[in-house]
């Protein structure tokens, strides 16, 4: 029963460190000037960098554990702020984020694995499968304009027969393509530029937007038909997806074409891009979209959504479309996450995104605050560091079977702060760059005549 | 500077269409998908009628324990609108406590412990009937106890917060049980309580023994199947007797159709709560139990796919709608073992879910449900 | 204004003949009703009477079973909720439905959703329209509020506020999305004399003000005879008389509606 109180005493520094270098992010990022934000994402970048890859002797200030741990931290925090998006600001009770993830983490894999074992077909076929079913979605959806009152089944139908015709064309023009372009593309003997490591990085930055784009594609069909759905069935409907998505990948080398999935065995081999350049600029990229988002009227109309649907609809939104919306880009962040998250850890298994540690998002949010960018990102941070980090290794220190017991603890205290706390930690509260722009009441002479109506 | 403002009546609007003009495009979409799956079906009981018994023999098996454990949900969601996650669990711990009721305390045989020249029948049947009243005890208490302490707080507080508690609770009693010495974290053999015994069907019905095994074409079936069906069945009656005819069950039909003017009705709510909740844990302690004889090994998870079929089954036939339950588990079971038995194992949940999301789609409220009615 | 083929404009609102069945129930029965341009006009009966329902089906939130709605001609059958807004029909709520947790101003912005001038494209890159269309969409409705006295909250919680401001507020909001025609459903709800009075005033101020029709449900009948043009009076989802305040105050059949029967030979 020893517990090293040196590396206890370490690891909540590191903790209150990483959180206030994250407030710190928000606050500079919240400063008028350009050159102040300009400043503070760079030193943002560098201070962690820095801790990462310079060495104090021998060591490093955060060794691989803790650079793993923030990685995990920073995918968990564009997951989470996207069931935020969802649930906590558009009010629409979503268990599918963990299945959005595991697509977004699988796809952005199979792109860079093919292309680091001389097959560029995947980045092909995704690429242009992303780009024709986008098209069809968009012609579709010019049709359907003319028309009122479409019923969503017949929406559906026609979506997504489109988008299997797209996909179908896609699958035959990236083989061709790859074929066509072989010569260009070279191998691992001859190489071309498949092998060049500046195209790797642009590879893996394409398939980690892809990634996105598929599971926003994806999410559009499934969303569709579901969020007229209604709240609760609408929850139940997206866990189910997520258990679909999970059996898929386990059966991802038998009922899909995937043999390089290996199915309930896992993905290995996928060549480990993620560095804390990408994460940092992914996470800074999902932060700053999402916060776009919500500042503005789109944000306003998602937030009326949750707040009185009958209102909403009164008010000239198209309640559909909203929810719709805020779906889609909320699991493209899941998706983003995902391939950011393929690519640090270098294997992808089923288990990962098993549904049961899809409620881990879920927790979070509310832990942070359903409506609270800042508190999303602050849970996620701390959950990962906290209960990965510092409860595994100091429950880890006092037996084997201790790690266990995390998962026991972790219900209690999640039933604690329900009991005192269920608006979560940091309610609505928001900070620095996410907080809300404040209005200055005009004073009347300022005011224009009055509008006519 | 000023923002113009909307023309009355654009002319965008004005000049759309009707969208009924399409409807036909989703009900034939539908319609061929339902002619494929009949088409599927009978095909396969047309090649092998035999096969194909077997298989709805084994999924009504399964189909009649989800029965046991939808109940439990489709009732506390009826009452408090809550999805008790916890469920499934209640179930996991129903199998746990017969199994140590049998290997540890031989509860199973305890009249001839007792009383030596007891006759065997007797035996057989009032045995195993006390483990399986001890677990629907335990699980009873268990339940009653996790709404007294954890739900019953939460009551007025918004809806995620008591459902986060749910998911909390439930991965307390998943993971506790993980540790040795609760449960332990692996797959435990399961010793029934009673032995198997198994008939073929072909040419009249007879018995299966170690001298006569069933023969080809014949389609088999076991004790276990009759017990579940039968237990299922006078569980589905005796809990529609309770809720139509006495005077606690018309309490409960009250609170969860109208909570505060039951209270004011002098309906002692918190009780009726408990004693939903304590219903539907008896029913899923039976249900564990069953099931960890039809499928005998058990472990700490084992309540979670199990319960979330159930909880589909509720969706399925209406959550709140007591025989909707009953008929949406029947349909998951057979959806499971048709899966199981014509595409292959891993695919099971995969098409649970998927019946699921399809039935949401056609009907939303579920085959017994009523849609919910918003007054603006 | 939209013109029919005769030389007068087409009414504002014209209803004919419908009717909403809930299964068995029968709540509205074969409803006509016109409301001309520019006209106060209020929407009496019992409780129960069906009153909201019909709004509701103006507003496009339940589907009528039966007959037809046209606002300035354009029949209103079949069109989502947000379509029949654009169109140019605003409304208020029974029970005060605000934007709870949102601000008095963001309660009015949602308003300008549909015109805001910028897409969201603009708000993520967060481009120079973007910057300018915002801050025009925010002082015009600061401005609107300012109409209303209610500019100096606007940074307040809508849920905060007492009931009298919120009812301002969701009034206020209906109009700001330039409405035609503007339904009230109980306006007066909880008020008390005082309040009831500037509710008075200011329904008559916006009408005149925004060039508005308005069509009023209402139980306090110093409201509906105090400002209504022309009421219609429903009982049991049908209308059983029309007419001025004058007139409907001494029609029997709407003694016997509120009242029962033997107050109307009381009379």
């Amino acid at each position: 029963m020893s517990l090293n109180v040196g590396f206890l005493i370490i690891t909540v520094l590191k903790i209150a460190g990483l959180l206030a270098w994250v407030y710190g992010l928000l606050w500079g990022l919240g400063q008028r000037t350009w050159a102040a934000k300009l400043v503070t994402v760079v030193g943002a970048f560098a201070v962690i960098q820095l801790a990462i890859s310079l060495p104090f002797g021998s060591v490093t200030l955060f060794s691989d554990f803790d650079s793993g741990l923030l990685f995990q931290a920073c995918t968990m925090a564009m997951v989470a702020l996207g069931l935020n998006l969802i649930y906590g600001f558009n009010g629409q009770f979503s268990l599918g984020q963990w299945g959005f993830y595991g697509i977004g983490a699988y796809a952005a894999a199979d792109i860079t694995y093919r292309w680091t074992n001389d097959d560029a077909r995947g980045l092909l076929v995704v690429g242009i499968g992303v780009i024709l079913i986008g098209l069809v979605i968009l012609v579709v959806h010019r049709f359907l304009s003319q028309y009122t009152g479409v019923p969503v089944m017949s929406a559906f139908t026609l979506y997504l027969f489109g988008s299997i015709a797209a996909g179908a064309v896609a699958v035959a023009l990236g083989g061709a393509g790859h074929a066509a372009l072989a010569p260009l593309f070279g191998t691992k003997a001859a190489p071309g530029i498949l092998q060049s490591p500046v195209v790797i990085q642009l590879v893996f930055f394409l398939a980690v937007l892809l990634a996105g784009a598929v599971a926003a594609e994806i999410s559009f069909l499934f969303g569709l038909p579901v969020l007229s759905l209604g709240s609760d069935y609408f929850g139940i409907a997206t866990l189910g997806f997520t258990i679909v998505v999970n059996t898929l990948m386990i059966n991802s080398d038998t009922i899909l074409p995937f043999p390089e999935m290996k199915g309930g065995r896992g993905m290995i081999g996928i060549p480990k891009l993620t560095n804390w350049f990408w994460a940092f600029a992914f996470l800074l990229a999902v932060i700053v979209v999402m916060r776009n988002m919500i500042h503005s009227s789109t944000g306003r109309a998602i937030m009326s959504v949750r707040e009185d649907e009958t209102a909403a609809k009164v008010m000239g939104i198209d309640i559909a479309n909203n929810k719709l919306l805020a779906f889609v880009v909320g699991s493209l962040f899941a998706g983003v996450g995902g391939g950011v998250y393929a690519h640090f850890i270098g294997f992808l298994s089923p288990g990962t995104f098993d549904f049961l540690v899809g409620f881990n998002p879920l927790i979070i949010v509310v832990f942070g605050g359903l409506g609270s960018m800042t508190g999303t990102i602050t849970a996620s941070f701390g959950w990962i560091f906290f209960l990965e980090g510092l409860l595994r290794v100091i429950l880890g220190q006092l037996g084997t079977e201790a790690p266990t017991w995390r998962f026991v603890l972790y219900p209690i205290a999640l039933l604690l702060l329900m009991l005192l706390r269920p608006k979560g930690l940091l309610g609505t509260v928001e900070w620095g760059f996410l907080k809300a722009p404040w209005v200055p009441m005009r004073s009347r002479a300022e005011a224009n005549t009055p509008p006519q109506a | 500077m000023a923002i113009p403002s909307s023309s009355p009546a654009s002319p965008a609007v004005r000049a759309r269409k009707p969208g009924a003009r399409l409807a036909w495009i989703g009900k034939v979409f539908l319609s061929l998908l339902a002619l494929a799956v009949g088409a599927i079906l009978f095909r396969d009981l047309v090649r092998d009628p035999r096969l194909f018994l077997q298989i709805v023999i084994s999924g009504l098996q399964l189909g009649f324990v989800y029965a046991l454990i939808a109940l439990g949900y489709t009732m506390v969601y009826g009452i408090v609108k809550l999805i008790n996650f916890a469920h499934g669990d209640v179930f996991m711990v129903g199998s746990f406590v017969s199994f140590y009721a049998v290997t540890r305390f031989q509860l199973h045989v305890w009249p001839s412990a007792l009383f030596p020249d007891v006759p065997y029948a007797v035996v057989v049947i009032v045995g195993p009937a006390t483990v399986i009243l001890l677990s629907m005890l335990v699980c009873v208490a268990l339940a009653v106890t996790i709404e007294r302490v954890a739900y019953k707080p939460l009551r007025d507080a918004p809806r995620i917060a008591a459902l986060i508690t749910a998911i909390g609770v439930s991965f307390f009693l998943e993971f506790f049980g993980a540790l040795s010495f609760v449960f332990s974290p692996r797959f435990i053999p399961y010793q029934r309580p009673f032995d198997v015994v198994t008939w073929y069907a072909k040419d009249g019905i007879h018995l299966v023994t170690s001298a006569q095994a069933p023969p080809e074409g014949s389609i088999t079936f076991s004790n276990i199947f009759l017990i579940i069906v039968l237990a299922s069945v006078l569980t589905q009656l005796l809990l529609q007797f309770l809720v139509r005819r006495t005077k606690i069950g018309k309490a409960m039909r009250a609170v969860s159709f109208d909570k505060p003017a039951a209270r004011l009705m002098g309906i002692n709510v918190d009780r009726v709560i408990s004693f939903t909740f304590a219903v539907g844990a008896a029913f899923a302690g039976l249900g564990g139990v069953l099931y960890a004889i039809a499928y005998p090994s058990i472990w700490s998870q084992l309540g979670i796919l199990p319960g979330l079929k159930a909880f589909v089954a509720a969706v399925l036939g209406g959550i709140g709608s007591i025989p909707g339950a009953f008929v949406g588990a029947l349909i998951m079971g057979q959806a499971e073992a048709l899966t199981m038995g014509y595409i292959s194992t891993p695919m099971r949940d995969a098409v649970a879910f998927t019946v699921l999301i399809l039935v949401l789609l056609v009907r939303p409220t579920g085959i017994f449900g009523e849609p919910e009615k918003e007054k603006a | 204004m939209v013109f029919s083929a005769g030389n007068s404009p087409a009414p504002t609102l014209q209803i004919e003949g419908l009717t909403k069945r809930f299964g068995g129930l029968r709540a509205v029965g074969n409803f006509d009703l016109t409301v001309q341009p520019g006209e106060l006009a209020g929407l009496i009966g019992p409780n129960g009477a069906g009153k909201t329902t019909v709004f509701n089906m103006i507003s496009g939130l339940y589907v009528p079973s039966a007959g037809d709605i046209r606002f300035q001609g354009i029949s209103t059958i079949g069109m989502e909720p947000f379509e029949v807004t654009r169109l140019g029909i605003g409304r208020t709520f029974q029970n005060i439905r605000l934007f709870p947790s949102l601000s008095v101003l963001d309660n009015v912005r949602i308003a300008y959703h549909t015109h805001a001038g910028y897409r969201m494209t603009d708000a993520i890159l967060r481009t120079a329209t973007f910057t300018q269309r915002e801050r025009e969409l925010t002082e015009r409705a600061q401005d609107f509020l300012a109409i209303f006295n209610l500019d100096r909250i606007q940074n307040e919680q809508a849920s905060s506020l007492p009931y009298g401001e919120q009812r301002r507020v969701e009034i206020a909001r209906a109009l700001a999305s330039s409405p035609r025609l503007l339904l009230l459903d109980e306006p007066a709800a909880g008020m008390n004399p005082a309040e009831i009075v500037t509710l008075m005033e200011l329904i008559h101020f916006i009408r005149d003000r925004f060039d508005l029709t308005i069509l009023l449900i209402e139980h306090q009948m110093r409201v509906v005879m105090g400002i209504c043009e022309y009421i219609t009076v429903m009982d049991f989802g049908e209308v059983i008389a029309r007419g001025t305040p004058k007139e409907i105050q001494t029609n029997p059949k709407v003694i016997e509606a509120y009242l029962g029967k033997g107050a109307a030979h009381a009379a």
